[in-house]
Parts: structure tokens; sequence; C-alpha cells
């Protein structure tokens, strides 16, 4: 092509190279300080309990998706459409929330138990195994339900007209239709939930522990945190990375997008079919609304009243989560839109793999990384904000840049040339092509950026100090010292907090686009 | 003058060349079967696709070392030619200053432009307000503007009825008369590029033909266009 040389030509393979160096210096960093050490017991445990939970998760999200996933495919009736749209909130909502819903309905004194002990049948127990297994499912019923859902819309019109014209029954259309689609989508549904759970830790933290309950991360930080014990924590990094590096390269080459947001309508339905399949249909959408609904709607019953009496941890650190958040929604968003337009113009191996790479660490390995890093030049807990916000730029980059990559594609095809011949370069292109254009993915992107970012317990926790902490990590110590009103209090605000960031730059980008 | 200095062009199994030059101010119809490489050529020549090998040369020097917007040429596509997030005057402004900082002096520049073209008072207009002979009455304003010396029609008008596309013939010439710019058109048709009142330059079997006056090259064909015409 005929072009010179220009500064901005040389961004996109600068931030790239920036953003792998900010992935492997940590990885580097694990392995130099772990590679003579050897494994416990304890650690092959960890390693067994993290992939047993993980693979229990993600079967039984993706078993209890498909019937409900099947109930919204084939029933219209009033508030589907919401249903729909709320199913895409709990990839927003913040971990320790859900946890802490969790435990009101399932807990020691939750809902759960006091009708049992009200029967005179003995109490269950949330913590363990099953515990966290039924947290992941709640986290990741609602994702598995929306990609089966784009599953079961994506079956062609004409074949459905076809069985629709031969007369198939439920069974027909299951074998005919249903199951061959359902072969091709759940590999990609198991895989991603599988990914999401090894990698899981403020469920872990609060529901696990133990010897028998205690996931690779979860050994990461207590190795940091309390044995401050940095040559185990770099094995257990390096463990992490070949287990859940590998499982996150392969899910994400073979998973689709669920697609967030969007009406998932169209004209032509599967038939519905009526009798007793409609009342099964009804329980488990009932059913599932409820297991979503009920545990957040206890936040709120329990927070509530404790908002007027608020600990004074809660404002600062809510404060600090703000800056984070709006930090990080801004720094990838940047990246994830400098990576994006350069590989539209020219797709490149370097700026592919800067922006996949991150998908194959975790919060806790890049943090233990850094830790390493830093801690011969400065107290690690000094930089526990600048870290923080640098690993969540690179954990939700991939996501931004998956979101932008089609629409900088589709501007590339229609208005490159015309912007190229009209010497549309630089800070004009920008100003007057790019961001009027893109403003609403632009501006989406940045919200799912913010609120994964405000909502983060992750990095924070192996750093932060009490002048540091964030306000998911103040709503899990409150929850850790049993101060469970006061936890549902700053939980509410932790809610409130990340759907409004979202909400707000959403808006703010459909409002420039309009 | 333009110079298609042994230019060859290859994509794939497609290979072309063209090897001739037009004097500025000229008004070329480049024609032939679809597929022959005739957008392809202005591509190259506006810098959209590299060639193989050879040279684009005007007035001597040398466009292939150049980015598209600091060509001597602007360019019509087939569609796409406003963005549908500007309004008229701002797509026009563009022409002007890519940044857009207008001062009074451009924004009056660019009123006459519209006035130019037919199209007064509806500058502050988004383009999908505009019907598609206005919109192209646009893109020929903003060329206007530009006044840079090639004009290369990528058959803009293809989607416009026969009366709508005499009319923007006719603004072309004028355009292209008042910038005094050198024009270069893909049409497959003849009738076009007889409106365009001057030369062809006929595109077939991977050869740019150098250009013949349209009327001579029309009135005694010789066998390859006469297979283009249909006639015996």
């Amino acid at each position: 092509m005929a072009n010179r040389a220009r500064p901005l030509g040389l961004a996109a393979p600068t931030l790239a190279a920036l953003l792998l160096a900010l992935v492997m210096a940590p990885l580097a960093a694990v392995g130099w300080r772990g590679a003579d050490m050897t494994l416990r017991p304890s650690d092959w445990m960890a390693v067994r309990f993290s992939v047993t939970q993980a693979i229990l998760s993600a079967v039984f999200s993706t078993l209890l998706a498909i019937p409900v996933a099947r109930a919204l495919a084939r029933r219209r009736f009033p508030g589907r459409a919401a249903l729909i749209t709320l199913m895409g909130a709990p990839f927003l909502l913040p971990a320790v929330v859900a946890v802490l819903g969790l435990l009101a309905v399932f807990g020691r004194s939750g809902l759960l138990n006091t009708v049992l002990v009200a029967l005179g049948l003995p109490p269950v127990s949330i913590f363990g195994l099953h515990g966290v297994v039924l947290a992941h499912v709640f986290l990741n019923l609602p994702l598995a339900t929306r990609m089966l859902l784009q599953g079961w819309l994506a079956i062609p019109a004409e074949r459905i007209r076809l069985a629709q014209s031969l007369g198939f029954g439920p069974a027909e259309t299951f074998r005919h239709l249903e199951r061959p689609m359902l072969r091709e989508v759940v590999p990609g549904v198991l895989l991603v939930i599988l990914v999401i759970c090894l990698t899981s830790f403020a469920v872990v933290i609060t529901l696990g522990g133990g010897p028998s309950a205690t996931t690779i991360e979860l050994a990461i930080y207590q190795a940091v945190r309390f044995e401050f014990d940095l040559g185990r924590a770099a094995v257990l990094a390096g463990l992490q990375l070949a287990l859940g590096g590998m499982a996150a390269l392969v899910a994400w080459t073979f998973s689709r997008p669920a697609g967030f947001g969007s009406g998932l309508d169209r004209v032509l339905a599967l038939a519905a079919p009526s009798g007793w399949r409609r009342g099964v249909d009804a329980t488990l959408l009932i059913s599932a609304t409820l297991f979503l609904a009920l545990p957040l709607l206890a936040v709120l019953l329990r927070g509530l009243p404790g908002l007027t009496d608020l600990p004074p941890s809660v404002l600062p650190s809510a404060a600090r989560s703000i800056l984070v958040a709006l930090a990080s929604a801004l720094l990838t968003t940047v990246a994830a839109l400098t990576l994006a337009l350069a590989s539209a113009r020219r797709p490149r191996a370097l700026l592919e793999l800067a922006a996949t790479l991150p998908l194959a660490t975790s919060g806790l390995v890049l943090g233990t990384g850094l830790f390493l890093l830093i801690q011969p030049f400065a107290p690690p807990m000094a930089l526990a904000l600048p870290v923080t916000i640098l690993v969540n730029v690179a954990l939700s980059l991939p996501y931004l840049y998956r979101i932008l990559l089609p629409e900088t594609r589709a501007l590339q095809a229609d208005y490159g040339r015309l912007a190229d011949s009209l010497a549309l370069t630089g800070w004009s292109r920008l100003r007057w092509l790019v961001l009027p254009r893109l403003a609403r993915p632009l501006g989406f992107g940045a919200g799912i950026a913010a609120a994964l970012s405000m909502g983060d317990l992750g990095v924070i926790a192996l750093f932060a100090g009490e002048r540091q902490a964030t306000l998911p990590l103040v709503v899990s110590q409150l929850a850790g010292a049993y101060r469970m009103d006061a936890a549902a209090a700053a939980a509410l605000i932790l809610v409130a907090l990340s759907f409004a960031l979202f909400w707000a730059f959403d808006a703010g980008g459909r409002r420039v686009a309009a | 003058m333009l110079q298609l200095d042994r230019l060859t062009i290859t994509q794939g199994d497609f290979h072309l060349t063209a090897d001739w030059s037009a004097a500025a101010g000229a008004r070329i119809a480049v024609m032939g079967p679809s597929g022959a490489g005739k957008s392809t050529l202005l591509s190259v020549i506006a810098g959209f696709f590299p060639q193989a090998s050879g040279r684009v040369l005007w007035q001597g020097q040398d466009l292939t070392v150049l980015p598209p917007g600091e060509r001597p040429v602007t360019i019509l596509f087939q569609d796409q030619n406003l963005f549908p997030h500007l309004s008229v005057a701002q797509n026009l402004g563009l022409g002007l200053r890519p940044d857009l900082r207008l001062t009074g002096a451009d924004h009056d520049q660019i009123d006459k432009a519209l006035e130019r073209v037919g199209l007064q008072g509806l500058g502050p207009r988004r383009p999908a307000q505009l019907s598609g002979g206005q919109a192209s009455r646009a893109a020929l304003a903003r060329a206007l503007l530009r006044s840079r010396p090639m004009l290369l029609l990528d058959e803009p008008f293809a989607a416009l009825g026969p009366a709508l596309r005499a009319e923007m013939l006719d603004l072309v010439r004028e355009v292209a008369d008042e910038t005094g710019a050198l024009v270069l058109m893909v049409t497959h048709d003849p009738q076009d590029a007889l409106a365009l009142d001057g030369d062809t330059a006929f595109v077939a079997e991977g050869v740019v033909h150098p250009p013949v006056p349209t009327v001579e090259l029309l009135a005694d064909p010789p066998p390859a266009v006469q297979d283009y015409l249909g006639r015996k």
C-alpha cells in the first residue's frame, strides 16, 4: 500500500507489545521464582478441587439451562423480553454480591434452613464443594441460557417451516432440529463456563476454604497473604496458568460470543406444545426466575435498613472503586479501540495475540507476578490501586476487543477508502469518523469494562491494606466478619454503582450515536 | 499530464497493464466488460491498491509513494460518498479541511458550492434526507471545493435513472471545466462515454488501451470493441 510511515501507524504495535509485556513479564517472574520448587500434596488437592468444582459447575449450569432456554425459545408471555434482558445482568453482577445473596437464602440462618428447621428437618450447610457449585450455577445459569437461546434462535426458519409442514411433534422436533443444534452449541457453553469457574475467586474465598475446598486461585492468595511464601505462590500460579490457560484458549477458539442485550426475537418461532408440557415450561421458568431473583431480593431487603448506618470504611472504598473503574474503563476502551482499528485495517498476528493472551491468565496469576516484580523496589501495598487497574485492563481487554472488532471492520469496509481519499487521518479521523460512528459499541464496551472492574475482587485482595481496600473487598471482609447486615448494605451500594456506571456509559454512547 | 508508465496490476490470477499518457484536462471514459479491471485501475491511481510494477505520474511526479489523501485526486465511489453522521455542509467541509475547523470564508465557499450544484439551503441536512441525485450532487460539490487536478468517477451514478444520469454527466463536465480537472470515468455504457464528450480508453483482456476520441472509436470500432458492443 502506498502509505508513508505515519506516527499513528506505530501506536497499535507499540500498544500490543506493552500489553504482551504486561501479561508476559509477571509470567516470567512467576516462572523464574517458582522453577525450583516442588509441589506439596495439598497443591494437588487444590488442583483436583479446582477441576472438580469447575466441571460440576459447568455441567449443572448447562444441564439446567437447556430446558430453561427451550422454554424461553418456544413460549411467548408478558415479561419475556425483560426476563431475557435480566439474564444478561449477572455478567455484570459483582460475584461477592451474588455470594451474599446466596448466603441469605441458603446460609446457616437463611430462608431455606429456617423452613427446614420449622419442619423439623436438619439444616444444610452452604459451605464446601456444593456451595461453590451452587454459587457458580447461580452466576452462570443465565449466561448458559442466553448462549443456548441463541442456538435455538439460529435454527433456520426454513427448517422450522419444514418441520411444521411435516407435522413434527415435540419428540421429532427434538430429534431433528434441537439435538443437532445442541450438539453444536453445548460444548462451547461447557468450555466457557469451565474457564470462568477455574479462575473464580470471590465465590471460593467465601464459600470454600479448608484443605478440602481450596482452589488454586485461593491457594495462591493464601500463600501470598498468610504464609508470605512467594515461591509457593509462583508454583501455584504456574499450575493455574497451565490449567486455565489451555482451557481458556480452547474455549475462546471454539465458542461464539453470547451477544448481550439484543432483542433475541423473531417472527417464526418453534411450535409451542400444549398440554402438560406447557405446565412444565411454566414451572421451569418460574423456578429459574425465583432461583435468580430471591438471593438478590434478600440482599436488597437485608441491606436497605443498613444504608443509614454504614461502616466508615464503605464510602472511601466506594470512591476508590469508582476511580479504579473509571480508569480501567478509559484505558481498556482506548487500548481495545486502538487494536481493533489497526486490526481492521490490516490483521496482524501480534495484535490478535495481545488481545487474546490475557484470557490465558487470571487475576491472581498476574497479581502474583506483579507482586514479585514490584516487591524488590517498593512495598506492593503502595501500588495496590494502579496494579488493580492494570490487571483489570488486561482481563477485560479481550471482551472489549471482541465487541469492537466487527464494528471497526464494518467501518473500514464502508468508509475507509472515502476517509483515506479525503486525507482524514489521525485525530481528525478519530473525531469525525470513528467516535461518532462507533459511539454505541464504545459506550457499551466502556460500560462493561467499568462494571467488571467495579465488582472485581481478585488482585486487590492480594495487595490491599486497609487504606487501599475497594468496595468489593470491604463487602467480602464484612461478610467474613459475620457482619451480614452491614455487608448487605455495602453490597447494595456496590451493585447500584456497578449498574449505574454501565448504564451511564451505555446510554452516553447511544446518545452520541443518535 | 497523467502518465501510466508501464503500469502492471496483479490480483491473484488477474493481470492488467497500462502504458499511456493523457493531457491535463482530458476527459476519458474507461469502458469495457465487467471484471475487466476498470475499477481496479482507478483504485491504483487513487492509492487504494498497490501496483505490481511501473509508475503513475502526474506532471512528472511519481504518485505511487503518496497516501491516497495526498494525491492530486478526487474520487467518487459507487456509493458511500458521504458520511451519514455528518451534515451535508460538514461533508463538503471535509474537502476543505479534514479537521473541520472551518472559518467564515470556508462556510461561504461551501454555500457557494452547494448553490453551484443546485442544493442551496440543504447544508444542514443529513445525507439520509437527500435523494440519490442530490447525494451525487453533494459529492460533486465537494469535488468542486477540493479542486484537485484529477477527478476519478467509479460509476457513482450507476444507481440513477437515465435522465438523472445525463444531468449528472452535464454537471461533471461543468465541474471539470471549472476546475480544469482531468476526468477518468468508469462506465460500461457507450452512451455515457459519448456524453462525456472526450476520449475512451477501452479495457479488455488485461490491457487498458490508450484513449482515443470516443466518436471515432464508436464510428469504426476495432474487433474487440465490436464484440463488446454486440455489433456485427
